[in-house]
């Protein structure tokens, strides 16, 4: 089956963001495809290219990024809900005049419009919040 | 596609962020269902304001809704009661849905967006 995943909690704060990888990990090893994660609400932070955690614990931020080099797992970020939080990739830094930038690729800025598809087009839509 | 309003507004951005979902649905040409359930009740209750946190507020969404076509609005019937509220405390027409029929309305519709 086609799945897409909706995260809608920060890593590091709530278990949501890890138990979606969990999942992502879980279902591909059943053999189904994982195509779309949305990252609505704080579900933005797991796109932070700034992410530093201690090396001891779990890095979500490439989790994440391996699932798109692994699967070719769209990684879509709601504009909104990112530019709201100070996740902006380099376009939108540059657009705001902000010096740095906070999201890079796989990751890419999109509407909430993507998610609305997603529900339609996929066979399922699981969603993880805190 | 049904989407479901589950937390209070002022409090949190879900609310808002559930709300934005179900317009860009519909802008999309999707028939939304909106269905309140717990705390989500007390979005509908009338003479809201924007409140002290610079917040903008969902009550001017709610009245938006039926410019986009948004008009299934269901609440649940309990959720209300459990708040002491009645229908006629709330800002909108909304039609009461029973607890029992909750899960025949989750299963007739093909996405489904929990907030």
């Amino acid at each position: 089956m086609r799945y897409a995943l909706l995260v809608q909690g920060a890593p590091y704060s709530h278990q949501a963001a890890h138990s979606a990888l969990r999942f992502a990990d879980a279902l591909i090893a059943r053999g189904h495809r994982l195509e779309t994660v949305f990252f609505y609400h704080d579900g933005v932070y797991n796109a932070s290219r700034l992410a530093s955690p201690p090396q001891d614990e779990p890095h979500l931020v490439d989790a994440w990024r391996r699932l798109n080099e692994q699967q070719g797992t769209a990684l879509l970020v709601c504009v909104a809900a990112a530019l709201r939080r100070g996740l902006l990739d380099e376009r939108e830094a540059k657009r705001h005049g902000k010096q740095g930038y906070s999201l890079e690729a796989p990751f890419e800025l999109t509407g909430v419009g993507q998610l609305v598809d997603a529900g339609i087009t996929h066979d399922r839509l699981i969603t993880f919040s805190p | 596609m049904l989407v479901v309003l589950r937390h209070a507004p002022h409090g949190s951005s879900w609310l808002r962020e559930g709300l934005d979902v179900a317009l860009v649905g519909a802008a999309f040409g999707q028939a939304v269902t909106l269905l309140f359930l717990g705390d989500g009740v007390e979005a509908l209750v009338r003479n809201q304001q924007a409140g002290a946190l610079g917040q903008k507020g969902t009550h001017p969404t709610l009245d938006m809704l039926a410019m986009y076509d948004i008009e299934k609005l269901l609440v649940d019937s309990e959720s209300l009661a459990e708040r002491g509220l009645t229908l006629e405390d709330l800002q909108l027409p909304v039609a009461p849905i029973a607890a029992q029929a909750l899960p025949a309305l989750f299963a007739e519709h093909a996405a489904v967006f929990n907030f």
